[in-house]
């Protein structure tokens, strides 16, 4: 009995999606496996295939897999809430850095305070007059260099959205990227989508 | 004199040259003055798309999505690999490092604390005065 020769390849999830054949030089076969049909489905359903097509096409092979990946995160977020999709969470985050920004200065605060032999919650008894110069111990990577780090021009309040309107956090919002696990442990808020 | 009503299309409708009719989907969050707006969110989502977004949502939502369909697509276009997940990529990291130096802040103050009351027992065992033998 002869074996057939023949393989027939499971078509990707796009494929399959959109019904056609799935050809060896397909663009999306590397990034939508059969395996995760709803990936393609979430992509599919915000962006449209010819638009991921063209941009696929314009980036260079070695960017495709992040391009595709962060694409179907923005589409399942916009899934989840279709009023803020991920930008909800771009603005819970940064609440989060804005907060945690005023608990550093007024650690910092308090630190010069006891560098300088000027305790919180204790009464200064004598009535003597602060000196007019603290000879606060210096601190490293105080913070300044925090607030800039996330580019101030992307941030949703800011002008460039019509309005100035800021976004509030979507309950739905998770914010695990699901290719970088580096992110899912040990940070505060994180979550998975 | 026949008079007739001039409205300018919307820039939706102007960039895809038809007509603008006056239930418009796109023009109370497309304006004929701003045409990047809907040129960014068409490059991205494409007209459909973005009009069945709208559709489904209740009036009162549609302008946040059409601004939040922006600052995706504005983003897009200025990182097309990862678009606004490098932005909150970006934050995650900000909130990682700012959670480090606070740990460290307050780790410092601890140690004060800690050589603050020590040293508070140590005045309260010597002594007070003279009266005190």
């Amino acid at each position: 009995m002869a074996a057939s020769s023949v393989t027939y390849n499971t078509p990707c999830a796009a494929c399959k999606f959109l019904r056609r054949k799935c050809v060896p030089v397909c663009i999306f076969a590397p990034y939508f496996p059969p395996e995760e049909p709803q990936k393609f489905a979430n992509v599919h359903k915000i962006f449209g295939a010819s638009n991921v097509t063209k941009l696929l096409n314009e980036l260079l092979p070695h960017q495709r897999e992040d391009a595709v990946n962060s694409l179907a995160y923005e589409a399942e977020a916009r899934v989840r809430d279709p009023v803020y999709g991920c930008v909800g969470a771009i603005s819970f985050l940064q609440m989060q850095v804005e907060r945690l920004q005023e608990e550093l200065d007024a650690a910092n605060a308090d630190l010069i305070r006891y560098a300088s032999g000027r305790y919180p919650h204790q009464q200064n008894v004598s009535g003597a007059s602060l000196p007019a110069t603290i000879n606060a111990v210096p601190i490293q990577g105080s913070t300044s260099h925090y607030s800039s780090r996330a580019p101030r021009q992307m941030r949703p309040n800011e002008s460039m959205i019509r309005g100035g309107m800021t976004y509030y956090p979507s309950p739905a919002s998770n914010f695990l990227l699901p290719w970088n696990d580096d992110n899912a442990s040990g940070r505060g808020g994180d979550g998975g989508i | 004199m026949t008079s007739k009503s001039t409205r300018s299309r919307c820039a939706a409708c102007k960039y895809l040259r038809r007509r603008c009719s006056p239930d418009c989907i796109f023009s109370p969050y497309f304006p004929s003055d701003n045409p990047q707006r809907f040129s960014c969110v068409h490059r991205l989502y494409g007209a459909s798309n973005v009009g069945k977004m709208l559709q489904k949502l209740p009036v009162h939502l549609r302008a946040e999505a059409a601004n939040s369909l922006y600052f995706e697509a504005h983003s897009r276009q200025e990182d097309p690999v990862y678009g606004c997940v490098g932005i909150i990529t970006n934050l995650h990291e900000e909130i990682h490092g700012v959670e480090i130096e606070l740990a460290r802040i307050q780790a410092h103050i601890g140690i004060h604390r800690q050589s603050n009351n020590s040293e508070d027992g140590e005045t309260s065992q010597s002594g007070h005065g003279p009266l005190q033998q």
